[in-house]
């Protein structure tokens, strides 16, 4: 019994993705056929080529019926996905698994999410109350208490933690600036950053996630038939998923300052793709900063900053666009926005552009490397689930 | 020998200082303070709290009927005292009933289980509410108090036998309100006042008759009435000694209607010593006398959390938010959705673990699962976990965060990260709590609360506290 992987096996050879943001005049429906044509036409396939599809939201609709009728797909097995934020990767692993196995040719991934319908700020999904007895704290608070834990276990004082998570969101902001795509194309100050409102513990409103609406889809192959679509195929290196039990909540064990569902689905990944040093390895890496603290402890559970210093590589520019191994160089949910089905999807288009240096000049990074990375996380610390991909623009 | 076994007073921590209504409103007010119940305690979970203290000074005692008397109930028509039946996780053969209604009905309680058979647990709670800058939104008060009656017994004996009562009774309009009503009207207070006195001197006498006690051989009395002045006239007539007419709370508590004899009584049976004899009056609708004598027992009585501490621990409430939790003003609440009303089938399924806060722990490795769980987090154990309570179990906050964006009744929520004593931990609401001096380290200890109600359902559940430096 092992994780062994697809690597090299299934390449992705077109992709689409909306912009990110307020689409007050678009329905489901609509970003899902953007997006969808979008990656037809980057494949240079139709959807009759396509022998399976699998559609992943997290709240925007029920079956794959939210697929196969706005892209009126007829008489082809197409099914929902959702786990979470990793939801949108969830329906890309489907697809690559489909054709790793033999089962299609052609497989597509879609993910959506329309979550500015709601009325409300943040993400709001009223559950059946049950027993009554779930916590029901936001999210941002969940993610707060990084912040005094990290900052006591590694003997910091809260305000350097603060300033190390206003660096990390004016980074966010400056990549998103540059990028059309993005739901905030604005840089922001620490300053502005720091003085923002509250919202909970220490978090102000730049230390979340922009909530917004998008679709983002990939067409996988066979990694041998991918040439017949495009001279610049992606090459699916893993996929690992890790779920956590809930435990961490109950865990007098558990501190607050590492996600271990995110340790183990890098690891599993690393294995499958045979990475030893992510950090220098690596030419990009898109995280899952729902909020600031988030990426902070994200750069020690990917192994791309040793345990305790990741607050020291975020303020010496590390992660930067143009630094060392750039991280959410598209802005991250952080500022690309983040409706929740499509994220994992929106990250691997970005790996697409990076790696077939197809982003805006301004903002393509310059790497002789050839590996990238895409993590999603859902939940909250001590109960999450976890998904990592490596994809690469060449065999081996 | 019949009589009282266990006593205890519920005082909420929260305070309301009268001279911060005339700030806001330019009238009214008064001095001193009266006790607020919290945005999410209602008569319901003050009067658990007051069970609880009053049976954790018996850990013996084993009560065969559970009386919960309120004028202002959190359900009509759904039974009250099964919630607190349900969280002091008392058998189904003991049965919880309420005994509702008037300002009368909690000492008609007390009294009849006295005079009654079978071990009794009388529970006694009332909040009082009035229009602003009224006299009874400052000078009534929120409380409850509990009491075990039942006969002499190993491990639980009588501390205090009711040597004698008696009451008076008249039909006539001095205090009401509608059900429903969150505001009472009084007729003017003269009327009132001149037929209570009267009754009282006609109660206290046949009582004391009773008793067979002369008036100055009382060595404590305790005299209450929602009718401030009818109390102040009845106990100048008494004709007991100097100062044994007793403190009734007015300027710390306020009048805490139908539960404020019972609180007043279980501070007097917190300072008495044995061979004692205290007498009860409250006036309401008639007047009601009940004389007691106190045992040797009461000697080794001890009080878990005595009232006179949690007179002494308030924290005070600023004015606006005290309106704001009466209903009597609306802020603006956090633009998130409301939450749905609570499931009946699962909140019945859990009953153990949302009324008792019982979780379960693994027999071999002692892993704590809060809620409970029948597969183990650690080792992989399936079904071989036993049940643990540990509403009792204080703990220590390991981190802790304010969120002000979540749905509360009262925002914001302050959340923590708690570790019992002896192990398991739970991330949970605090409440009672001043946000400004919280900090990691500091102690906490659980109390039941209402979450929020939906669909005229109340969500019960627990929360976790500061413990005080007076708590004790």
């Amino acid at each position: 019994m092992a994780s062994h992987g697809i690597k090299d096996r299934v390449a992705i050879i077109g992709m689409g993705c909306t912009p990110f943001g307020e689409h007050w005049d678009k329905d489901v429906d609509d970003l899902i056929v953007d997006a969808s044509m979008d990656a037809f036409t980057s494949a240079g396939v139709t959807k009759d080529d396509v022998d399976a599809y699998w559609i992943g939201t997290a709240t925007s609709g029920s079956s794959g019926m939210t697929l196969a009728r706005p892209l009126q797909i007829q008489g082809k097995p197409v099914t929902r996905v959702e786990n979470f934020c990793a939801t949108g990767s969830e329906a890309l692993r489907a697809a690559a698994y489909a054709v790793a196995s033999g089962a299609y040719d052609m497989a597509m991934a879609v993910g959506a999410e329309k979550l500015k319908d709601g009325g409300y700020q943040g993400i709001a999904s009223p559950k059946p109350a049950g027993d009554g007895t779930a916590r029901t704290l936001t999210a941002a608070a969940m993610y707060s208490m990084i912040v005094p834990a990290y900052a006591k276990k590694y003997g910091l004082d809260e305000d350097q933690v603060m300033d190390v998570l206003a660096t990390i969101a004016t980074k966010n902001h400056a990549n998103g600036a540059v990028n059309p795509r993005a739901q905030f194309k604005k840089a922001v100050t620490k300053e502005t950053v720091l003085s923002a409102p509250r919202l909970a513990g220490r978090l102000g409103v730049f230390d979340c996630a922009g909530v917004a609406d998008g679709a983002a889809a990939a067409i996988v192959v066979r990694a041998e038939d991918a040439l017949r679509y495009t001279d610049k195929p992606l090459y699916i290196k893993a996929f690992a998923v890790s779920t956590g039990t809930g435990s961490g909540l109950i865990d007098p064990d558990y501190d607050y300052t590492h996600f271990p569902e995110c340790e183990a689905a890098a690891n599993d990944a690393y294995a499958q793709a045979g990475i030893t040093d992510p950090r220098h390895q690596l030419a990009m890496a898109e995280v899952h900063d729902c909020f600031t603290p988030t990426e902070m402890v994200l750069m020690e559970d990917l192994g791309f900053a040793e345990r305790g210093t990741a607050w020291k590589e975020e303020l010496s520019g590390t992660f930067d666009r143009d630094g060392e191994l750039p991280v959410n160089p598209d802005g991250g949910l952080k500022s690309f926005g983040h409706p929740v089905g499509a994220s994992g999807l929106r990250m691997v288009f970005e790996c697409w552009l990076q790696l077939r240096k197809e982003a805006t000049p301004e903002r393509q990074i310059t790497t002789d490397r050839t590996l990238a990375l895409t993590h999603n996380l859902g939940g909250y610390p001590g109960e999450m689930v976890s998904l990592v991909s490596i994809l690469g623009s060449e065999l081996g | 020998m019949r009589g009282i076994v266990t006593a205890a007073g519920y005082v909420p921590y929260r305070r309301l200082r009268r001279s911060a209504v005339p700030e806001l409103l330019g009238s009214g007010g008064g001095k001193g303070a009266r006790s607020v119940a919290s945005h999410d305690e209602d008569t319901t979970t003050m009067g658990l709290e007051a069970a609880r203290l009053a049976l954790g000074s018996v850990p013996a005692a084993a009560p065969s009927a559970l009386w919960f008397s309120t004028p202002t109930p959190a359900y009509a028509d759904k039974t009250n005292a099964t919630a607190i039946h349900a969280a002091l996780q008392l058998p189904a053969e003991v049965a919880a009933f309420d005994l509702g209604g008037g300002l009368r009905s909690g000492l008609g309680a007390l009294s009849t289980a006295l005079s009654g058979t079978g071990s009794t647990l009388v529970v006694l709670a009332d909040q009082r509410d009035g229009l602003p800058g009224g006299p009874d939104e400052s000078f009534g008060g929120d409380a409850a108090a509990c009491f075990l009656v039942g006969e002499d017994g190993p491990g639980a004996p009588v501390i205090a036998e009711m040597t004698g009562s008696a009451s008076a009774t008249d039909e006539f309009t001095d205090r009401w309100r509608t059900p429903g009503e969150r505001r009472s009207k009084v007729w003017e207070e003269r009327f009132g006042e001149t037929r209570y006195l009267p009754l009282g001197r006609d109660a206290w006498n046949r009582a004391l008759k009773a008793a067979a006690v002369e008036a100055g051989a009382v060595d404590r009395v305790v005299v209450t009435s929602m009718h401030g002045r009818a109390a102040k006239a009845v106990a100048t007539k008494l004709g007991v000694g100097e100062g044994a007419v007793v403190d009734d709370f007015s300027a710390t508590v306020g009048q805490a209607g139908a539960a404020h004899p019972g609180l007043v009584l279980a501070s007097v049976l917190e300072q008495a010593q044995p061979g004692q004899t205290i007498a009860l009056v409250h006036l309401a609708d008639g007047a009601d006398v009940i004389v007691l004598r106190t045992t040797e027992a009461i000697g080794t009585w001890r009080a878990v959390r005595p009232v006179a501490a949690q007179v002494a621990n308030g924290g005070e409430l600023p004015y606006g938010k005290f309106l704001s939790w009466r209903g009597m003003l609306n802020p603006e609440p956090p633009r998130r959705p409301e939450p749905l009303r609570v499931q009946s089938p699962p909140a019945w399924r859990a009953e153990d673990w949302k009324f008792a806060f019982v979780g379960s722990k693994d027999r071999s490795t002692g892993a704590i699962h809060l809620p409970p769980s029948r597969v183990s987090m650690q080792g992989g154990a399936v079904d071989d976990m036993e049940p643990i309570g540990l509403a009792g179990t204080p703990g220590t906050i390991a981190t802790f965060t304010v969120d002000r964006i979540a749905y509360s009744p009262s925002p914001p929520i302050v959340f923590a990260v708690v570790d019992f004593d002896g192990g398991g931990r739970y991330p949970v609401e605090l409440t009672d709590v001043d946000v400004d001096t919280l900090k990691i380290g500091d102690r906490v200890e659980m109390t039941f609360r209402r979450l929020y109600s939906a669909d005229g359902i109340h969500d019960y559940f627990w929360k976790a506290r500061p413990v005080r430096a007076h708590d004790g």
